[in-house]
């Protein structure tokens, strides 16, 4: 019922003072509400501890390759022998089945050497699983960096100034978006496996790490610019910024001030989802070849390398593909946790 | 410049001072959908042909239904959105189509209020950062004196000063809208522009957001355009209203006369929707057929002839222009209530 002319006067108005105010017992600002929030998420921080513990073990791959399983992972150990209840066992086995012709790489030991046994050239399996983590990890953490850097620049400018800027960066991102990460991948590193690609001060080869953290890193450009942008018009166009706008505050200071904080949320919450994206992309460029290259390894090159041995050594293949699902899911987790921690409103979902 | 249109824009204006602010055909077209080709696409009229003047001292109600282009008229007399076509000037001076640099001085002399009090407040920024920024960038106060200010603005609004480390979700709506005022006095402006400034808010904390209205009126001698589709704050408010239909002014008077006696067929349709307090003064309630027509394609002639019950053949051909009535009054329609019978055509 809409206010009749006489209710100023016939209702006794109480003191603003004294109606206005339920009381508010804390004064925190988004971030620690956030944390706090996230805290209580067990989910999440379940997640984040496995995704730390993840992190923490492939740093310290060559301490275990050297301290405990006392190995070279990246030397072919064909000849190799290890103690086994007190029997010397070679590494490569001559097979029991059929003519008994070639040889099996060791199975899973349960010792500290051969933990998940050996691969195909006799190396350390549980060693290169670290190893392929720090790769993997490295990969898809430089690319997220890089991405998050041109996506946030190029979304915040695209949405921020609009017109002819606007439309350039957008059909920039869309061709970007077209374009099949894997053919790209491939044809890049054949041409670069001939002659090193120099760009100014840097010379990629086709065994650089730069070559997989680039294109991982520009590809998935779009995934993440193009929603900031469309937070970005939304926030250019709330009251907030016209309230700014009216009040002759400069445009640099509204973008700094009031469009930055807002959009950072939502940057934050892609970030463990697009690192799950690229620690899936990285794999499967690295098991196509084209990733990370021998000698070095990567949780993809060692699905790669266990190929030949699904069938007798099947430990080999599984343990980093488990790797991969187990890391996948707790960024995913973690992602899920973030989001419902800074941005419970938004219907934001990236893929 | 000053045809018939912008005369009878200042039509019952208590002060004969010159206006504060007037806007003298003023339009605000949007363009959307494909624009390869140019003119092609299509384009909204959101406000068409207005003209209004605002004088010192003076509160001006502006009415109209959802979708009439009154916030958009709004945002247009504070700059907020560019201005399509014709002038806008303030104290007799240009300020439709200037830049940034020469706004400034402007900005600071007019203000918004805006309708929904937790959209125009940045959820992460205290409040004592929302209202310390308009005052360190225009160097309104130096800078050792801008907390005794905060504290003096929160008092203004009714909002003890203690409050000003909160974020604005800690805050109820009406406490919001408060925060909102506080932001626009900050400026110490000479005309506020409150757009719907207690629609989102509950029946009891209208009327004390209204009040605050006009308490600040008495004490800092502000002028308001208050824009509102309740009219019966509208009414309490101000002491001129302009009716808009479809982006352009179809009656402007004072309060009195415009509620005594509507003289367009639109304006007593829209006040025959008040509910009366008292069974008595019940009178017949004027449905109007139909929805508004769309701003894109707006009907020819007169732009409400598609829901008036009196059209004639002139109506959907000539378009009526704002005119004085002998009343005092300015209307836009060939045949304003006041003159004809009022049996006529029904």
């Amino acid at each position: 019922m809409p206010l009749t002319v006489e209710t100023s006067t016939s209702i006794p108005l109480v003191d603003a003072h004294e109606i206005a105010l339920e009381p508010v017992a804390r004064q925190e600002g988004p971030w620690s509400r956030a944390w706090a929030k996230f805290r209580r998420d067990r989910t999440a921080v379940g997640a984040g501890v496995l995704l730390i513990v993840i992190v923490v073990a492939s740093l310290l791959a060559p301490l275990y390759a050297s301290q405990i399983a006392h190995t070279d992972p990246f030397r072919s150990g064909l000849s190799a022998r290890i103690l086994i209840n007190g029997k010397r066992v070679p590494v490569m086995q001559p097979s029991t089945q059929g003519l008994g012709l070639g040889v099996t790489p060791i199975g899973p030991t349960w010792g500290a050497r051969y933990l998940l046994g050996a691969d195909t050239q006799g190396r350390d399996v549980a060693a290169r699983l670290l190893y392929g983590g720090r790769n993997t990890l490295l990969i898809a953490g430089a690319a997220t960096f890089l991405c998050f850097v041109f996506a946030a620049i190029l979304g915040i400018v695209a949405g921020f100034f609009g017109g002819i800027v606007d439309l350039v960066i957008s059909r920039v991102l869309d061709i970007l978006w077209a374009f099949p990460v894997f053919l790209l991948a491939i044809s890049l590193s054949i041409v670069l496996i001939s002659q090193a690609l120099v760009i100014g001060p840097f010379t990629i080869g086709a065994g650089s790490l730069a070559l997989p953290i680039v294109i991982i890193g520009l590809v998935y450009v779009p995934y993440v610019a193009r929603p900031v942008r469309g937070q970005v018009l939304t926030l250019k166009n709330s009251e907030f910024v016209l309230a700014a706008i009216g009040l002759g505050i400069p445009r640099w200071r509204i973008l700094l001030k009031d469009i930055l904080p807002n959009v950072s949320t939502t940057l934050i919450v892609f970030i463990p989802l697009m690192m799950a994206l690229n620690i899936m992309t990285e794999s499967a460029l690295s098991f196509l070849s084209v990733g990370v290259q021998p000698p070095d390894a990567s949780w993809g090159t060692i699905i790669l390398d266990g190929e030949s041995l699904l069938y007798t050594r099947p430990a080999v293949s599984l343990a980093p593909g488990l790797a991969i699902v187990i890391t996948v899911l707790a960024l995913n987790l973690l992602g899920d946790g973030v989001r419902d921690a800074l941005d419970p409103r938004s219907k934001l979902r990236p893929r | 410049m000053t045809d018939a249109a912008v005369l009878a824009a200042r039509s019952q204006a208590e002060s004969s001072a010159p206006p504060l602010l007037e806007a003298r055909h003023l339009s605000k077209r949007y363009h959307f959908g494909k624009r390869l080709l140019p003119g092609s696409g299509k384009i909204v009229h959101a406000v068409d042909d207005v003209s209004l003047a605002v004088f010192p001292g003076e509160t001006l109600g502006l009415v109209g239904e959802s979708g009439c282009g009154k916030s958009t008229l709004g945002r247009c007399l504070t700059r907020l959105y560019e201005i399509s076509e014709g002038e806008l000037l303030f104290e007799g001076r240009e300020i439709g189509h200037v830049g940034a640099r020469q706004l400034k001085p402007y900005r600071r002399k007019v203000q918004m209020i805006f309708q929904d009090p937790s959209g125009s407040l940045n959820p992460r920024r205290r409040v004592a950062d929302i209202l310390a920024q308009p005052l360190r960038v225009h160097g309104i106060r130096p800078r050792a004196e801008i907390d005794d200010r905060l504290r003096e603005l929160m008092d203004l609004v009714g909002l003890p000063p203690g409050y000003l480390d909160r974020y604005p979700h800690e805050f109820s709506g009406g406490q919001r809208q408060r925060i909102g005022i506080a932001r626009a006095l900050a400026m110490e402006p000479q005309l506020i522009v409150a757009d719907e400034p207690v629609s989102a808010l509950d029946v009891s904390v209208q009327a004390q957001i209204v009040n605050l209205f006009a308490d600040l009126r008495d004490q800092l001698a502000l002028t308001y355009v208050f824009i509102a589709h309740d009219l019966a704050v509208v009414r309490q408010v101000s002491t001129r209203i302009a009716v808009m239909y479809l982006g352009s002014i179809v009656e402007l008077g004072s309060t009195d006369t415009v509620y005594g006696r509507p003289a367009h067929p639109y304006t007593e349709a829209l006040l025959s929707a008040i509910p009366e307090p008292h069974a008595r003064q019940q009178c017949e309630r004027i449905v109007l057929q139909g929805d508004l027509p769309s701003p894109i394609s707006p009907p020819p002639g007169c732009r409400f002839h598609t829901r008036c019950p009196f059209a004639d053949d002139r109506c959907r051909t000539e378009r009526p222009l704002l005119r004085p009535l002998d009343d005092g009054r300015s209307v836009a329609c060939h045949y304003p209530r006041t003159e004809v019978s009022r049996t006529a055509g029904t």
